[in-house]
């Protein structure tokens, strides 16, 4: 079991993550956390200089990171994308899709369940944030 | 009829795969009922008062005899030898063990089937008219967007713990078959002023406990943004939606309380940005689609001659049959509410017989209707009468279509475990009582829910039923003056409820008030409309 995925090459980042109101007060932080009523596009000017973007899931149900996650990747936002909280083996793969590349649930997670869940499907139908052609464009090229 | 290839059926199969790996774990104890619960409903499972209920989904209620055996296989092996067809064109099977679930689904998978968002806070099964590609009001087929729709929603990543359930439907004619702007996204087939194909949007639509019929949002889309344009609505509701109150979570609480003029400005600018991103597929993949959805192989010159000497028959074809685009072919609905049954059921002969009478009559293709019947789509009149005799021979000929007995009605208290009443013996009574009058009382669209989730479409009847449950006991709300149709309206309540006798009692007053004030022609609701609710209310309770 593990308590921490992290799909990226460069080294973790260390600097806690602070709330979007403090950061939005405090300039200098690179690691933000933002809860998952708040909008991620209040983001989106000072993309350059975060390198960790925590999103919450309170809930499974809780859709709402999903959202956050394809709109800071649709903004080019190239950092750690992180999904904390309620995260469990079966919504790791649209995480993924949504452009989360590490994450922190709340339970250890079964490394080897997460690596079936991410492995089953072949092909996809939409293009989302992970780069994945989706199936019409295999289709047609 | 759409057929899959490598990749649909990889997709499918995959889904078979996670599902057995889930009840796996869940049968491991590994999940938790309450962390696999989103995950069963998102593969149409519900506990149920009995058992496990598995929705199987009919992609805009289109298939094929191929398919329809498979339905009466899994109705034998599975259940107990029937199913039941819904008002998402889909079929449920109410006594599923959970460690045949993914049995069934690999059985499925080999017909091009599957349950993939027959349930969950996910986009479910896209709905569309019965008659698509034989009506001769349609503008196109409206099928090959209702599949291009399918592809782009499933397993949306985005979307697929959305605040509440989200429903689309498309049609392609004025005339209104599918309750269209009574869904969350309503889309209609259309052409603009240059003669291009594009779209208008109503969003907001929806039934359950806070009715609402949708707002136009988009009078033209063209169609080249159509995916593009339906994520940004989603966006917008995946984000802003309320999620703090189960019941004004559906999308049409946040479209009522901001406004349609303040969404349509949200989505429109959240359209602007997700353009930009690719996610319309190329017109070539719409070709590709449509293509499976060209016109059967309708024979040349035949007459539209038919002999309606026996009378029996000549009611049928009255109620039962719809004009079909080509000459020498009709349209047959196959009602599933004999007198006195319970709607929406069938049997698996019943059902391998309709599978066989498609195949030899209807260019292999059935549809499922909302209401809970099967149309044969592409039928012969030369063979009309024929086939009329097998369906009477095997149940199947009840010539009510759109009269009082054509009633939807939900599985209520005898299944569900959401409900607060019966259904099913409301239906069988009103059924009873009134099919000796039904002809002459003509259209009348009845519709039961047991419960305020209105999954009986009540508030959308021009006669509503709504079980509810008055301090222990069984009570039925009446409601007048809804339709579903291009008409749209939501029924009012009458007033006090009544017992299950009284509801029927209370129809009786309605209609004879109804058959004493009628004018030449009008229909039930034409004359609830012209005369008002109070003649009703007064002619109900004295």
């Amino acid at each position: 079991m593990v308590e921490g995925l992290r799909y990226r090459d460069d080294a973790a980042h260390e600097e806690p993550a602070v709330t979007l109101d403090a950061f939005l007060d405090q300039s200098n932080a690179t690691a933000v956390r933002l809860e998952s009523d708040e909008d991620a596009r209040k983001l989106l000017p000072f993309l350059d200089r975060l390198a960790l973007i925590e999103v919450a899931f309170p809930a499974f149900r809780d859709g709402r990171g999903y959202s956050a996650g394809r709109i800071l990747r649709e903004a080019g936002y190239t950092g750690e994308l992180r999904a904390a909280g309620d995260v469990l083996v079966d919504q790791i793969l649209p995480m993924r899709r949504c452009g989360f590349d590490a994450f922190a649930p709340d339970k250890p997670l079964d490394p080897a369940a997460v690596e079936r869940a991410l492995g089953r499907y072949s092909n996809v139908y939409q293009k989302a944030a992970d780069g994945r052609a989706p199936a019409w464009k295999l289709r047609h090229g | 009829m759409y057929k899959y290839d490598t990749y649909d059926q990889s997709i499918v199969d995959a889904r078979v795969e996670e599902f057995r790996d889930q009840v796996a774990r869940r049968m491991a104890g590994e999940l938790t009922e309450d962390q696999f619960k989103p995950l069963r409903l998102m593969n149409g499972l519900y506990l149920q008062l009995h058992a496990y209920m598995l929705r199987v989904a009919v992609p805009y209620g289109t298939l094929d005899s191929r398919q329809m055996h498979m339905l009466a296989h899994i109705a034998r092996k599975y259940d107990k030898g029937y199913g039941h067809f819904t008002t998402r064109q889909n079929i449920q099977y109410n006594w599923i063990e959970l460690k045949d679930a993914g049995d069934i689904l690999a059985d499925l998978a080999t017909v091009e089937m599957h349950a993939i968002q027959t349930s969950g806070n996910c986009i479910r099964n896209t709905t569309s008219d019965q008659y698509a590609g034989a009506a001769a009001d349609e503008v196109a087929d409206p099928r090959p967007w209702a599949e291009l729709l399918r592809q782009w929603s499933t397993f949306h990543p985005e979307f697929t713990y959305l605040p509440r359930k989200f429903k689309v439907a498309i049609i392609a004619s004025d005339e209104d078959r599918a309750a269209m702007r009574l869904h969350d996204i309503g889309l209609q087939l259309t052409q603009n002023e240059a003669g291009e194909t594009g779209f208008k949007v109503y969003v907001g639509g929806g039934m359950g406990r806070t009715p609402m019929v949708a707002p136009l949002i988009r009078d033209f889309l063209p169609a080249a943004d159509y995916l593009s344009y339906l994520e940004a609505c989603l966006r917008v509701y995946n984000r802003y939606g309320r999620r703090d109150n189960i019941y004004k979570a559906r999308i049409k609480i946040l479209v009522h309380e901001i406004g349609a003029d303040e969404y349509r400005r949200q989505v429109e600018e959240e359209f602007l940005h997700v353009k930009t991103l690719g996610i319309d597929p190329p017109a070539e993949e719409f070709e590709r689609i449509n293509a499976f959805f060209a016109q059967p192989a309708w024979e040349q010159g035949l007459s539209d001659e038919l002999d309606l000497s026996d009378p029996d028959f000549k009611l049928w074809v009255d109620q039962n049959v719809f004009a079909h685009k080509a000459p020498g072919y009709a349209i047959a609905t196959i009602s599933l509410k004999p007198i006195g049954g319970i709607p929406g059921d069938a049997s698996a002969d019943q059902i391998d017989l309709m599978a066989d009478l498609a195949e030899t009559y209807s260019f292999d293709e059935l549809r499922v209707t909302h209401s809970q019947n099967i149309v044969l789509p592409h039928v012969r009149k030369a063979d009309l009468y024929t086939l009329w005799q097998k369906l009477d021979a095997a149940g199947l000929a009840t010539a009510n279509l759109d009269l009082i007995s054509d009633m939807i009605a939900c599985p209520g208290l005898d299944y569900c475990s959401l409900a607060n009443a019966r259904s099913i013996p409301v239906a069988q009574k009103i059924s009873q009582r009134f099919a000796d009058r039904e002809a002459d009382l003509g259209e009348l669209k009845l519709k039961i829910s047991g419960c305020i989730n209105a999954c009986g479409h009540h508030h959308a009847g021009h006669i509503g039923i709504l079980g509810v449950d008055r301090k222990g006991t069984e009570n039925y709300q009446l409601l007048l003056g809804g339709s579903g149709a291009e008409d749209a309206s939501l029924g009012r309540i009458t007033g006090p409820g009544f017992d299950e006798d009284g509801i029927v009692d209370a129809i009786e007053r309605t209609l004879d008030r109804y058959v004493a004030t009628r004018e030449p022609g009008e229909r039930f609701l034409d004359t609830y409309r012209r005369v008002g609710f109070e003649t009703f209310k007064e002619a109900i309770y004295g």
